[in-house]
């Protein structure tokens, strides 16, 4: 059926229009009220005050440079986990038939039956110094220290260095997993791995296997043919899972809040006692709106470098097709 | 001896109840285009995917130039496939596809590019080196997935069903083209097909399988004209099957007393007995139709008897006339031709005379 155009557009335009309103009104209307609130003052009972730069020169602290640096390291740290993870499990899902498929990735979803809260809770009990994961792991510092203790000094501290070693005597109340930075990640990569897998197993579910075949009839080992062709081939998967992953972990504060202790502080956990606690929104505002710059800005430079790659490609591409056709008529 | 390059020594693979091939021997020549034929499911793909090294056999083993290659894994074999659906990398261009295997084989750069360009030349794609599979049509992906799998110099390439995916005209014009490679490149072929008309064009040799066996390995010539079974023969063009018990043997020949038609002569080729029966296959294009008895010259050796025509459907390339006799029927093909105008021709209901050389009937499965 051919339509008439200017009617198509029409009911194109009817059909997006929801959806523009909802994203309009819901995220880009809050995100410029967020960046006007940075440019204001504040009221001691929590108000908004007048137009002013105030609240950026107070932003001037000399602990933000850290914490934001600790916030996208961490997210790194937890995104690299998660797609560790994340990739062999959505390639074994994948490779499954369809009736263990549906069981597995049902079972991938089955925490979020149960409230993040009450889950990162549960981590908290778990992880308590008197719990079961930290006698395991204070179990695991005494064998160390019993493999490695009886070394000369010399030859011990190139274990230490190489982390395989203790490098004093196991002090209990020190070896806490609880209120640590590896809490944080820990529970991180728990929280999203479900989010990591999904994407990827979307795309392996479509990868065509016989690929690797192919690729393995030609001469390739298992995992090159897994690096080469596999990988490439759900890109777009893993892309998504990446930014999955980075994003909620980039403004996570319930799980530093009630694991990280003092020593792990994120940005999220910043906004957070400046709104609530402080009362001090454009403050709040200032940050996130910080954060979401220092995010944005390498993103854009990703996508800017990229887009001159490929058209530095194509250029390539054309030469070489030119050069390849002239050869072809020369001969 | 030459003939025994690759070599299947009694292999047998199992799929739980289901035996896909069934202690099956031969041997491939160097150099030789071997085809694997057959219907689906009679193991061929399964034979294709062991010699692939994607399968183990059950039992049994395969040898390679001297070499047991049974348990290698795929990538130590210098064995490439041609698969059905080319399996070209999507996220490599054309280039990149076929550089592939030269470059795990860690070849220098400067080799490879010309190792690529030479084939590229050769298979005309040169123009499209730097496309994506996605924008290549059929025929041009099914030669470029040749190329990647021939440019390393493979000890045997496989074919599977390399042309089931392209339409007529131009499954015509891949044959042709595959026969001109394999005569330039001189690696031995072995090609998996269901379709007879491609194996019989391109092939050395054809094993005929069925539920995992060999019912039959030769040339295309001998398997059309002599075939080994009842199976060899329906599978192998289309044919007649006369069933019937021997009444007589008189020196080569022998007489054949079939239900619903007069007595018919048959060579005897295998010395058959007077009271055993066997199915008698006569080829459509063997027999002959005419409303005018056939010439004295002839003599009285041939099989004559006088039939009713049922059936007449035109096939361009020649017609196909369905005679009928008490309940049976056999199919005859003429072809057209202005010579063959001065005959009368031939309309429903005629009686005619059917007509065939001794020769010309084979008798299959005498039990």
């Amino acid at each position: 059926m051919t339509g008439n155009p200017l009617r198509s557009r029409r009911a194109e335009w009817l059909v997006t229009l929801p959806s523009l309103l909802w994203l309009g009104l819901f995220f880009a209307v809050p995100a410029v009220i967020v960046l006007a609130f940075t440019f204001h003052g504040h009221t001691p009972n929590g108000g908004v005050g007048e137009w002013s730069l105030e609240t950026w020169r107070e932003l001037v602290d000399p602990d933000y440079p850290a914490i934001v640096w600790n916030t996208i390291r961490i997210s790194f740290e937890v995104t690299l986990w998660s797609i560790v993870l994340a990739l062999p499990c959505a390639y074994a899902i994948a490779r499954m038939n369809s009736r263990w498929r549906a069981i597995v990735a049902g079972s991938i979803m089955l925490p979020f039956w149960t409230s993040f809260v009450v889950r990162v809770f549960a981590w908290k009990t778990m992880l308590h110094p008197d719990g079961w994961l930290q006698s395991c792991y204070l179990t695991f510092l005494r064998v160390r220290e019993w493999m490695f203790g009886w070394l000369p000094g010399s030859l011990k501290g190139l274990f230490v260095w190489m982390g395989l070693a203790n490098s004093g005597p196991v002090d209990p109340a020190a070896s806490t997993i609880l209120d640590s930075e590896a809490a944080v990640v820990l529970v991180s990569v728990y929280s999203f791995l479900p989010f990591a897998i999904m994407p990827i197993y979307t795309a392996a579910e479509k990868f065509d296997f016989s690929l690797l075949e192919a690729a393995r009839d030609l001469g390739a080992k298992s995992f090159y043919a897994f690096r080469k062709i596999f990988i490439p081939g759900i890109k777009q998967g893993l892309i998504s899972a990446i930014l999955m992953v980075f994003i909620p972990a980039i403004g996570s504060y319930v799980i530093p809040q009630m694991l990280g202790g003092t020593d792990c502080v994120l940005i999220g956990n910043k906004i957070f006692m400046r709104a609530i606690q402080n009362r001090n929104i454009p403050h709040a505002s200032a940050l996130a709106t910080l954060m979401a710059v220092s995010v944005l800005i390498p993103i854009a430079c990703a996508m800017w470098w990229k887009r001159r790659q490929n058209a530095r490609d194509r250029k390539r591409l054309e030469a070489e097709t030119a050069r390849l056709m002239i050869g072809g008529a020369s001969s | 001896m030459s003939n025994e390059f690759l070599i299947f020594d009694h292999v047998t693979k199992r799929f739980g109840a289901l035996t896909a091939v069934d202690d099956v021997s031969f041997s491939v020549a160097k150099g030789e285009f071997f085809s694997l034929l057959g219907p689906s499911g009679c193991g061929k793909t399964t034979l294709l995917r062991m010699l692939g090294g994607f399968e183990r056999p059950d039992s049994g083993r395969i040898y390679l130039e001297g070499k047991d290659i049974t348990d290698l894994p795929p990538n130590q074999r210098r064995i490439h496939t041609v698969f059905q659906n080319y399996a070209l990398f999507p996220t490599m261009t054309i280039w990149d596809n076929i550089a592939f295997s030269l470059k795990l084989a860690k070849m220098e750069k400067g080799e490879i590019e010309e190792k690529v360009d030479d084939i590229l030349e050769m298979i005309q794609m040169s123009e499209h080196a730097w496309k994506y599979p996605s924008q290549l049509s059929g025929g041009q992906k099914q030669r470029v997935a040749i190329a990647r799998a021939l440019v390393d110099r493979p000890q045997v390439l496989l074919l599977d069903e390399p042309l089931a995916a392209l339409d007529l005209k131009l499954r015509q014009h891949m044959l042709l083209e595959l026969d001109t490679i394999h005569d330039q490149v001189g690696i031995t072929f072995l090609y998996v097909t269901h379709d007879q008309g491609e194996a019989m064009s391109l092939s050395d040799r054809i094993a005929v399988l069925n539920r995992g066996k060999v019912e039959q390995l030769d040339g295309p010539a001998k398997i059309y004209e002599a075939p080994a079974s009842r199976f060899v023969a329906s599978f192998i063009g289309d044919t007649n099957f006369l069933s019937g018990e021997i009444v007589a043997v008189d020196g080569d020949y022998c007489t054949i007393q079939c239900e619903g038609f007069p007595a018919v002569k048959a060579f005897n080729d295998r010395k058959i007995k007077v009271g055993d029966s066997v199915d008698l296959s006569v080829r459509p294009e063997k027999i002959r139709v005419t409303l005018a008895p056939p010439p004295p010259e002839k003599g009285a050796s041939i099989n004559v008897f006088l039939s009713t025509v049922k059936d007449i459907v035109y096939q361009g390339v020649y017609t196909k006339y369905w005679i009928e006799s008490s309940g049976k029927r056999l199919a005859a093909l003429k072809p057209h031709s202005r010579f063959l105008l001065d005959q009368e021709s031939i309309t429903w209901n005629d009686e005619v005379f059917v007509w065939w050389h001794p020769d010309d009937g084979y008798m299959v499965e005498a039990k």
